[in-house]
């Protein structure tokens, strides 16, 4: 009995113990992925201009309130297509430091050219 | 590789003898031209009918008259002319959009030369998918033959994400099949199709694909326009160039943060603008290039 009872106590433990190593495991990982919501529109991106912190991951989350937009950021080496209705996420690790230009890269009319922004990486 | 023009003519071995400026016209060079496989044909790019800004072209609705004009005066008449893209400048509106390319078509039928070729640009075709281009002058991608070269008109534009596309990859792949690989090949489209400037979006996303079609082929020549300046630059063996706008001129790549339009300089007007001859001498894979202002001058 006295053995039982150590055996079921030992086991709450480990399953606590788990439970919380997993709960923490996501919480840093919430903690440390940036997330950044990002609306396209003729021939704007808001917000333009993006800071992020090197080495830590981040999500782009795209919401295009118009038509079908592109997001390319050649420095970076990331593109994606930004269809209208629904969020589009990219992740990508930023491994140095900088201002890295990135433009809508689906021809959207007269303006297009101007659809640009800046993603700023710091260390 | 980027080449300069002067390094480009001696390249080719055309240099101090065809088309350098300053030594006889252009003219009587090209009369001097005798073989059966010599002939010379006029690029044109960049027209934007419709554009207005007097900041950047307070001409706007002459240029391209003015261009025409200088065309139909030079002694020898070309072959042929092409039409590089842009030939108008975008609008949301279908109707107007139709009516920038009628009036574009209109002020070109006065050209002389009644062989005139054209394809689309990102401002023509992009927005409604090469639609309202191809009613008024047909297929956005095509081939020709004349006097032994083969001609590759490329559309790297009805897609809005500036790609040729899977399915004009292998009409290329399977049109390249048909002929030798010594014969002569011109491309024509209208983006650059190697990494000129991406973030600036000057290339073709799938560009390469194209290029690596091309390579087993020994005497390929690109001609291109879209960038409003000249440009010449090597991918392996090809060459690659680009022609003046007739609306604007562009900064050099990457030479400014931002892609702006070059404002008009009243004491140098319609600096930038212009257009060229290529010509071809006998078999040789390679071609002299001669740029003209819009006034008709050699540059």
């Amino acid at each position: 009995m006295r053995s039982g009872k150590a055996g079921l106590f030992a086991a709450s433990i480990m399953v606590a113990v788990c439970i919380m190593l997993i709960a923490g495991v996501f919480a840093v990982s919430a903690e440390t992925e940036q997330v950044v919501q990002i609306t396209a529109k003729r021939f704007e991106y808001s917000p333009k201009d993006i800071t992020v912190k090197m080495g830590v991951p981040v999500v782009l989350e795209f919401t295009s309130l118009d038509r079908l937009h592109g997001f390319n950021c050649p420095g970076l080496g990331i593109r994606t297509d930004i269809p209208p209705k629904e969020v589009t996420r990219l992740r990508f690790v930023p491994q140095s430091a900088g201002t890295f230009p990135f433009h809508c890269d689906n021809f959207c009319g007269d303006g297009h050219e101007g659809m640009t922004g800046t993603i700023i990486v710091k260390e | 590789m980027k080449i300069d023009r002067r390094d480009f003519l001696k390249l080719i071995g055309f240099g101090g003898v065809v088309f350098v400026s300053g030594l006889g016209s252009f003219g009587n060079l090209a009369h001097a031209v005798s073989g059966e496989e010599d002939f010379f044909f006029v690029q044109l790019s960049d027209p934007h009918w419709g554009f207005t800004d007097p900041k950047v072209n307070p001409d706007s609705t002459g240029t391209l008259k003015k261009a025409v004009a200088a065309v139909n005066s030079l002694e020898l008449q070309p072959d042929f002319i092409m039409f590089t893209g842009d030939l108008t400048h975008t609008t949301d509106d279908d109707k107007e959009r139709r009516k920038r390319l009628a009036g574009f078509r209109d002020i070109v039928s006065d050209l002389k030369v009644k062989s005139v070729r054209f394809m689309p640009g990102e401002h023509d075709a992009s927005l409604d998918e090469g639609a309202a281009f191809k009613e008024f002058f047909g297929e956005t991608h095509y081939t020709f033959d004349h006097k032994g070269v083969h001609f590759i008109v490329l559309d790297n534009v009805s897609d809005p994400g500036s790609k040729i596309g899977e399915a004009q990859l292998q009409w290329l792949s399977d049109d390249l099949k048909k002929i030798d690989k010594d014969s002569r090949i011109v491309i024509l489209t209208h983006r650059p199709l190697f990494d000129l400037a991406p973030d600036w979006d000057w290339h073709t996303r799938d560009g390469a694909k194209a290029i690596e079609l091309l390579m087993p082929y020994s005497s390929v020549t690109v001609f291109y326009g879209h960038i409003h300046q000249e440009n010449h630059h090597m991918t392996g063996h090809i060459d690659h160039h680009a022609a003046m706008g007739l609306m604007y001129p562009l900064p050099a790549p990457m030479s400014l943060p931002k892609k702006i339009q070059i404002p008009w300089d009243d004491a140098k007007p319609y600096k930038g603008l212009g257009f060229r001859a290529i010509e071809t001498k006998g078999k040789q894979s390679k071609y002299a290039l001669t740029e003209f202002s819009v006034k008709g001058e050699k540059l």
